[in-house]
């Protein structure tokens, strides 16, 4: 009897502290959106035109590619590790589209799209080996990567350029079109960021990814296959940079051998600003999403605001390095407070 | 992260009581470091191979004044790898040192000044990752992926699009001719020097014992009295100090200082950090084979550059050597892993075997 009495408190202990957890995510995905607001609103005041439709097209356009980015991301840095080379791979899946249309002006939009999902998923491949098989840690592999991604992509490219004028029209209207005045890349971003958070809330294997980043250890006595999801992970990742690649090329219109060039430090940025936490086992795709979308629309204010976009680098930077220090120090301040509840209530 | 390694079944039974899973370092790193020796034979022999004057004395200029800012870089970065920490910024202090040098400059500072406090702010940008790292209690490696976006957006946003240049000549001069009656350059003369006080520090001094402590068990080192803290926030000060000393260096060998400064370099210092034996996971690594890696890395670049490769795809070459210099430690690892899962496989199938007899 007294058993099944401790386990009933401690399942409703476990309930109540997995609301404050759920609580402290939901909240700081209030927060990013009240920032938002607080930008747009400062912005507009200073200048109305912030607030044209143009003006959010563009800013839904641009931080829709950051935004698919940070879905793999995610992925990865819950599994408590991070992808550094994403830029390179969406850099080299752009091109090879880029030169795929070159060749074949007439080839079909899916193929394309299916030759930079294999760019990707091919990069994420050997990402994943290396860390899984031969258990390096994932910092110094896609530190690697990001530089022989890139060099295979220079030595292909070498100085050629793919130009709007060889892709065909489908193609350049997916980075331009919209729908109801919403551009198709956001609407692209939105859905898929709305299946990854679906998917990442309810699916077994996803949560395996959240167990993992909590305690490796922990996840492997669980009977979790650590290897086979983190491997997973750096697929998936590296599949969404390669099709991100495509959506790249369809926006910009034109590709040469730089492209994406250090997208990975405004992509783990948008990330950590969205609450997912760099030590791994928490965050959503969601959070990630709206700190893309918070990001970008600062880096649009500051132009706004005539401050020379060439701080927005540094923005990126501060915005980063302020966010680990912010959630360090809610985690300092909620843990004890996480503790004297347990104790009230045990 | 070491302790992702660990599981259960990886205590495989065979193993002596008192064996370390960690081989104790001498036997491996004496083995890592002949085999840097003979790679760097190989890569002797390709660029004699590739051109004919590539074992002339005056070449030994150009393959170290190639690698002197990096060599400098990477000395710090040893010691704090020892510890088990990293630090990714160093390129981007390194540029934004010399963007505040030449700012200075060009704003009338004697040159002189102008270098030291390119040095003080890498002591400082230093400061700012040691204490997010070790106070804060932030991991390294997102610290400092941070502060290397920040520090070189800030270079970005104080000096976009120009170059400064016109240091004085003299000051100038050293970055592209050799000390007086040598074949050297005066950046590897400093590396020289330094690699030789970070060598007796390391290997002879309760320090170096400390850092080595502090890269095999932190908990333990801190109960065996070691300020671990205050360790690593001094090595990371030491870090963006020598990293704003190859700012200055990079600047006068260029005589122009832009915000992208040796953008990428991060790559080639953790390279030859890695390369030179030093334990990603810390705790093991010398001196020595850091300097090994730099000779290898030096020779390397000047071999590929004489065979006419592009920079771009020498960074393939370097960004393999960084991924296989982690990978090849770890091969005795992986195959002791692999023979134990195999074995464990077969005394299950044994014990199956057995149980199906007895029934």
């Amino acid at each position: 009897m007294t058993t099944l009495a401790e386990d009933t408190r401690v399942v409703e202990q476990r309930g109540h502290s997995h609301a404050f957890a759920e609580w402290m995510f939901r909240f700081r995905e209030l927060g990013i959106v009240l920032a938002l607001v607080i930008v747009v609103g400062a912005t507009t005041i200073d200048n109305h035109l912030f607030l044209s439709s143009t003006s959010v097209q563009q800013l839904l356009s641009g931080a829709a590619i950051i935004a698919l980015l940070s879905i793999g991301e995610t992925i990865v840095i819950v599994t408590r590790n991070v992808d550094l080379s994403i830029g390179s791979v969406l850099g080299l899946s752009a091109y090879a589209s880029g030169v795929l249309y070159v060749h074949h002006p007439h080839v079909p939009l899916v193929l394309v799209f299916l030759l930079a999902l294999g760019i990707g998923a091919t990069c994420g491949l050997v990402n994943g080996l290396i860390v899984t098989v031969a258990r390096v840690p994932s910092l110094v592999v896609t530190l690697g990567t990001l530089y022989i991604i890139r060099g295979i992509d220079g030595a292909w490219a070498g100085g050629n350029q793919v130009n709007a004028s060889m892709l065909p029209e489908t193609f350049n209207k997916i980075g331009y079109g919209t729908v109801a005045g919403v551009p198709y890349l956001g609407i692209i971003a939105i859905v898929a960021v709305a299946i990854a958070t679906y998917a990442m809330r309810t699916f077994r294997t996803a949560r395996d990814f959240y167990a993992i980043g909590s305690d490796p250890a922990a996840a492997r006595l669980a009977g979790i296959p650590v290897g086979a999801r983190v491997f997973l992970a750096f697929v998936l990742s590296g599949s969404i940079a390669g099709i991100a690649g495509a959506f790249w090329l369809s926006y910009f219109g034109s590709v040469d051998a730089i492209a994406g060039v250090g997208y990975e430090f405004q992509v783990i940025a948008a990330v950590v600003v969205g609450g997912v936490a760099i030590f791994g086992g928490s965050g959503s795709v969601l959070g990630a999403a709206l700190g893309a979308v918070l990001l970008n629309t600062i880096y649009s204010a500051l132009v706004v605001v005539n401050v020379s976009s060439f701080w927005s680098q540094a923005l990126a930077g501060a915005l980063l390095v302020g966010a680990i220090a912010f959630d360090r120090l809610i985690a300092l301040r909620v843990a004890p407070a996480l503790r004297t509840r347990r104790r009230a209530r045990g | 992260m070491a302790e992702l390694d660990l599981k259960p079944g990886d205590q495989v039974p065979s193993q002596a009581p008192g064996e370390v899973r960690w081989r104790p370092g001498l036997g491996i790193l004496v083995r890592w470091e002949t085999f840097l020796l003979v790679l760097l034979g190989g890569t002797i022999a390709f660029g004699a191979d590739v051109s004919p004057y590539f074992l002339q004395s005056s070449n030994l200029f150009y393959i170290c004044l190639n690698v002197g800012e990096i060599a400098i870089m990477a000395l710090p970065l040893t010691l704090l790898v020892v510890t088990g920490e990293i630090d990714l910024s160093v390129a981007s202090i390194l540029g934004l040192s010399g963007v505040l040098m030449a700012e200075l400059f060009k704003h009338g500072w004697p040159i002189w000044p102008a270098m030291i406090m390119a040095v003080v702010l890498g002591a400082c940008l230093g400061a700012v990752n040691g204490f997010l790292v070790t106070r804060v209690g932030l991991p390294s490696l997102a610290v400092t992926i941070g502060t290397l976006t920040l520090y070189r957006g800030i270079a970005q946003g104080i000096l976009p699009t120009d170059t400064i240049g016109g240091f004085p000549s003299n000051l100038a001069s050293i970055g592209v001719i050799p000390i007086p009656h040598t074949h050297l350059p005066y950046s590897i003369a400093f590396f020289a020097v330094l690699a030789a006080v970070f060598g007796v520090v390391l290997h002879a001094t309760p320090l170096g014992r400390a850092i080595f402590a502090i890269g095999a068990g932190q908990e333990a080192a801190f109960f065996a009295g070691i300020r671990v803290k205050r360790i690593k926030f001094w090595l990371f000060v030491l870090s963006g100090t020598l990293a704003g000393f190859a700012g200055v260096l990079f600047s006068l060998r260029f005589a122009s200082a832009r915000y992208d400064s040796g953008v990428g370099m991060e790559l080639f210092v953790v390279t030859v950090v890695l390369l030179g034996g030093i334990s990603i996971f810390g705790g093991r690594g010398t001196i020595a084979g850091v300097v090994l890696a730099v000779a290898v890395l030096g020779c390397l670049q000047t071999a590929l550059t004489a065979d006419l490769m592009p920079a771009q795809d020498q960074n393939i070459v370097v960004g393999t050597l960084l991924v296989a210099s982690v990978i090849v430690p770890n091969g005795g690892d992986l195959y002791r892993r692999a023979r134990a899962r195999l074995r464990s496989a077969e005394a299950r199938r044994h014990a199956a075997a057995a149980q199906a007899e007895s029934r």
